[in-house]
């Protein structure tokens, strides 16, 4: 199956499901978790169900384009089911057969993954789901975003598309993988690998990175004194890739990095409160809207 | 007739190793309850899988047994009219507990007279209690980490998708936070139906058996043990004993099918834990030995199903672990690439802690201080030169690849690389002895210069964290201190030193002093970290079952020589074993009280009555003895010498006046008995012994 193939099965089964299906959200983010179709929609009593790729920036994971399993962007395929279904295990396993993935012939398990990321605040339980041993998806129930308990609890759902595309394939490099029939993930991505390596281990300019955190958490701070939930949170994600790639430039020390995260959980849980007290002065509009087709 | 209950909580996947104590919450509520309810009860046995919590429990009692209760009236006084018939107060309260005059007596509650009801409880019937009473018995299951779903106000380690409830054989209606008790089961996911009706309990096991889930939770274990040698054996091999992975691997699967699988050629150079632990901690795999001990390419993983299509399985498996030993292979020739003291100046990256500096300046720290403990035990030239070298490269390999990746590998790395850049065998293997011993009951350091370095390394820690005020409180304890003082107390045991602790105290604090430049209460942290340890050598004592007085008797004198203390008390265990010392305990206890009025040990022998005199002089008589014995470590002999002296402390206690006005005079006597107590003092403190 071809990643693209692989990406739009999963997508439509969402879809059939009613899950809102979106594009990626056009800022870079180091996990899908980070779109705001996910980290504010998971806050407060309204339901929510959407699907979409993310493809996800980890500057301190690029190597290059020479190492087989680790990339300085891959693609996560999101879903969030909120609140989540009582066969939301089902469903999920049901969408891996969409993909030709049969449980009969693997082994397929869920082991116990408890995910947390302090910069967003946020933490869920869960499982890391493994097909024949490797780690395909990540299943959280989240508990908590942006320091807030969640009212309703979502499922959250994210595939790691590569390693999917890899196992389903058969092939041992993630750059050989067939994007279609004519293009391969090599073909895509690996100059622009080489590229973003070169740039967040040797060239990223440290002090212009530096003075664009704040730059950019200053503009945060205003857009929140002004209740602007979204451009505020659209420069938290700036905040958040800017801390990345200095952290991958070696640019910061152990206690500057504490310091650092502070700031960006800092921004992050101010924006999650804004954002609940602005539904709950709207009244929640969603409340009655939602509900994922079980059959 | 007796009765049968099955009850199962059916889960989304729980965490392996939360499943054991979780089972066993489950049967302790439910015995509470029927203890609480008065029902009697057979047996109660338990199963788990991953996704179920199962209960049966047979030879119920139909009723709980009946119970008279006392209750309380209105006082006697108001009780009873003139003619001696029951008030309206009586009468009301009679009619409210539904009992007459038979059932009612007069007892006296805070000094007034009341009527009392002797009201007749009769036992909840089965079905009432198990109805009202489930609930609290699943949600009092409590979790190292809990979670909330759905929206419902339950907490569960995973959501509860199912219950099913039965009594002799029929549904025992019951609902929690929306989800309804059924007859209805699900079997393996993918292999057994998710409708599953269990009409009579005995059928639970089969029947779910049937359907690819084996709830035994031991029975598992076996056949996963068993098979799982059974592959290992028909490679020539054998599997690594590792109980916890067998609990966890048997708690993961509800249906296990060990398969074997190879590991490529080209990843067995690699070093033995290097591949070992992401086997076993990251994909749960077991290792295949030689009978020498030795890795064959080969690994045996558990499968939750059956066979089929088992070399889809197991190529997969073969490529994940691929992918992971590929990590690793990169890691270590990355890593070896330069050789391993090429790290250390990387380590002032690496933060000990914010006010303590960083690793490399513990490094520094740590170096001096193997070297004064290396000089203080004389361990000679070579081994000092060894343990500066050890202690130069200890931290080094933190900061490698490998370790940051595989962190618990710290130590083995480190002594891997020193060996593959050229470093002695002792270097190499202090580096790994450092961290020894990491858990109770774990190997000790087996060199001198590792026995050294790990005490050296601890020490720093906990002198350094206890300087800025960090020291453990009940349970908090981040940087293990505990474990680490224990450490040192096992490894000062082991290799028998002869070592005093507030020295080595002394020492680290003073490198501080001089590193960091640290600022602190000294005396009083000094005397802080020392009473540490003393609570840490009680316990281990205690717990190798010595007398808590013996103990006692010797932690509580000035020495701070541990390993001796240990010695003294196994010689006065065998001393009060040999004779009876109750005298002995009542004559020095009575000098113990006068002795501890003055310092002084100075006596002037003409200022001595003659009555003085005869203790003065048999005193004298054996202290050389005495202290010899006590030089050659024989505080028995020593202690039986002193204990001769009974008869004499007796004799002058009974003559001689010691709190007499002349202040010359009194110092005097006290100081002659000041002086036989030090003298105990150096052995142990009597007034602690309990007479035998």
């Amino acid at each position: 199956m071809y990643f693209q193939d692989l990406m739009l099965k999963l997508l439509n089964y969402w879809g059939e499901k009613d899950c809102i299906i979106m594009e990626p959200y056009d800022i870079e983010k180091g996990a899908g978790t980070m779109s705001p179709h996910t980290f504010l929609r998971a806050l407060g009593p309204e339901p929510w169900q959407v699907v979409y790729v993310e493809p996800s920036r980890r500057p301190a994971d690029a190597r290059y384009g020479e190492n087989p399993n680790r990339v300085y962007q891959h693609h996560q395929l999101q879903v969030i089911l909120k609140p989540s279904p009582e066969n939301i295990q089902d469903l999920y396993l049901d969408s891996l057969k969409a993909i030709g993935v049969d449980p009969l012939k693997h082994d397929i398990r869920f082991v116990e993954d408890n995910w947390e990321a302090p910069t967003l605040g946020a933490w869920g339980l869960g499982w890391e789901v493994w097909l024949d041993g490797m780690e395909i998806t990540q299943f959280t129930y989240f508990q908590q975003v942006g320091g807030i308990n969640c009212d309703l609890e979502s499922g959250e759902l994210t595939y790691g598309l590569e390693r999917i595309a890899m196992y389903l394939q058969d092939v041992d490099n993630v750059f050989d993988i067939q994007w279609n029939k004519n293009f391969t993930y090599g073909d895509i991505f690996r100059k622009a690998e080489y590229e973003h390596s070169v740039y967040s281990f040797e060239k990223a300019d440290i002090q212009v990175l530096k003075e664009l955190f704040n730059t950019y958490e200053n503009e945060a701070n205003k857009g929140i004194a002004d209740e602007l939930v979204i451009p505020s949170y659209d420069y938290v994600l700036k905040c958040s890739h800017t801390f990345n790639v200095l952290d991958a430039r070696g640019a910061i020390s152990v206690s500057e990095r504490t310091n650092y995260i502070g700031r960006v959980r800092n921004l992050a849980r101010s924006i999650a409160s804004l954002y609940l007290d602005q539904r709950k002065q709207m009244d929640y509009p969603l409340l009655k809207k939602g509900g994922v087709d079980n059959e | 007739m007796s009765r049968e209950f099955l009850l199962e909580i059916g889960v989304e996947e729980l965490p392996a190793r939360y499943i054991k104590d979780a089972v066993g919450q489950l049967k302790d509520n439910m015995e509470k309850l029927l203890k609480e309810e008065r029902l009697s009860y057979q047996s109660i046995n338990t199963f788990s899988t991953p996704r179920r919590l199962t209960l049966v429990l047979r030879g119920l009692g139909e009723v709980g047994e009946s119970q008279q209760d006392l209750v309380k009236g209105p006082a006697l006084k108001i009780a009873y009219d003139n003619e001696g018939n029951p008030t309206r107060a009586l009468q009301g309260f009679m009619r409210g507990q539904g009992v007459t005059e038979d059932n009612i007596k007069t007892m006296e509650y805070n000094g007034d007279e009341y009527i009392y009801a002797a009201v007749n409880k009769s036992g909840k019937p089965l079905q009432v209690v198990l109805e009202e009473g489930l609930g609290d018995v699943i949600k009092g299951i409590t979790f190292p980490k809990s979670m909330r779903w759905g929206g419902k106000n339950l907490r569960f380690a995973r959501p509860i998708r199912w219950l099913l409830a039965i009594l002799d054989n029929e549904v025992l209606p019951f609902e929690l936070e929306g989800i309804e008790a059924g007859n209805i089961t699900r079997g393996h996911r993918f292999l057994g139906s998710q409708n599953i009706q269990i009409d009579h309990i005995d059928a639970y096991e089969k029947q779910l058996r049937d359907n690819f889930v084996i709830v035994d939770q031991e029975e598992r274990k076996d056949i996963i043990r068993l098979k799982a040698e059974k592959l290992a054996k028909e490679k020539g091999g054998s599997i690594q004993k590792d109980e916890d992975l067998l609990d966890e691997v048997t708690n993961l699967v509800e249906y296990p099918t060990p398969i074997i699988g190879r590991i490529k050629e080209e990843y067995l150079g690699l070093p033995f834990d290097v591949i070992t632990t992401p086997m076993k901690e990251h994909l749960r795999y077991f290792p295949v030995l030689d009978d020498k001990g030795r890795l064959l390419p080969y690994f045996v993983t558990v499968r939750n199903g059956d066979s089929q299509h088992e070399e889809t399985v197991v190529k997969g498996n073969e490529k994940v672990l691929g992918a992971r030993l590929e990590d690793a292979k990169f890691f270590y020739k990355d890593d070896v690439s330069i050789p391993l003291e090429g790290y250390v100046e990387k380590l002032k990256t690496l933060t000990f802690q914010e006010k303590l500096g960083t690793v490399y300046d513990k490094t520094n720290r740590v170096m001096r201080l193997t070297k004064k403990i290396g000089d203080y035990l004389e361990v000679g030239d070579e081994t000092e030169k060894n343990l500066q070298r050890a202690s130069f490269l200890a931290k080094a390999d933190l900061v490698t690849k490998m370790v940051t990746e595989f962190t618990e590998l710290q130590g083995k790395i480190g002594m891997e690389y020193a060996e593959e850049s050229g470093e002695n065998e002792i270097v190499s293997l202090a580096i790994h002895e450092q961290y020894m011993p990491r858990f109770a009951g774990d190997e000790l350091p087996t060199t001198t210069a590792g026995a050294i370095l790990s005490i050296a390394d601890k020490l720093d820690s906990i002198c350094g964290l206890f300087a800025i005020g960090i020291k453990p409180t009940g349970s908090q304890d981040p940087f293990a201190l505990r474990r680490a003082a224990i450490g040192i107390i096992n490894i000062i045991m082991d290799k028998k030193l002869n070592i005093s602790l507030l020295e080595l105290i002394d020492f680290s604090l003073y490198i501080y002093v001089e590193e960091n430049g640290l600022a602190c209460d000294y005396n009083k942290v000094r005397v802080e970290i020392k009473d540490f340890f003393m609570g840490r050598v009680r316990n281990l004592f205690l717990d190798a079952g010595l007398p808590y007085d013996v103990v006692d008797s010797v932690i509580n004198t000035e020495s701070d020589n541990i390993y001796d203390m240990r010695i003294r008390v196994e010689k006065l265990s065998k001393w009060f074993e040999s004779e009876d010392v109750a005298e002995i305990l009542v004559a020095f206890n009575r000098l113990s009280s006068m002795a501890t009025k003055t310092e002084s040990t100075e006596v002037k022998r003409d200022l001595l009555t003659s009555d003085e005199i005869r203790l003065y002089d048999d005193y004298n008589a054996l202290e050389e003895k005495v202290e010899s014995h006590i030089n050659k470590k024989e505080y028995d002999k020593a202690m039986m010498l002193l204990g001769t002296l009974k008869d004499s402390i007796n004799d002058y206690f009974d003559k001689v006046m010691v709190m007499v006005d002349d202040e010359e005079l009194k110092e005097n006597r006290l100081s002659l008995l000041r002086r036989i107590y030090s003298k105990m003092m150096k052995v142990c403190d009597l007034t602690y012994i309990v007479a035998r």
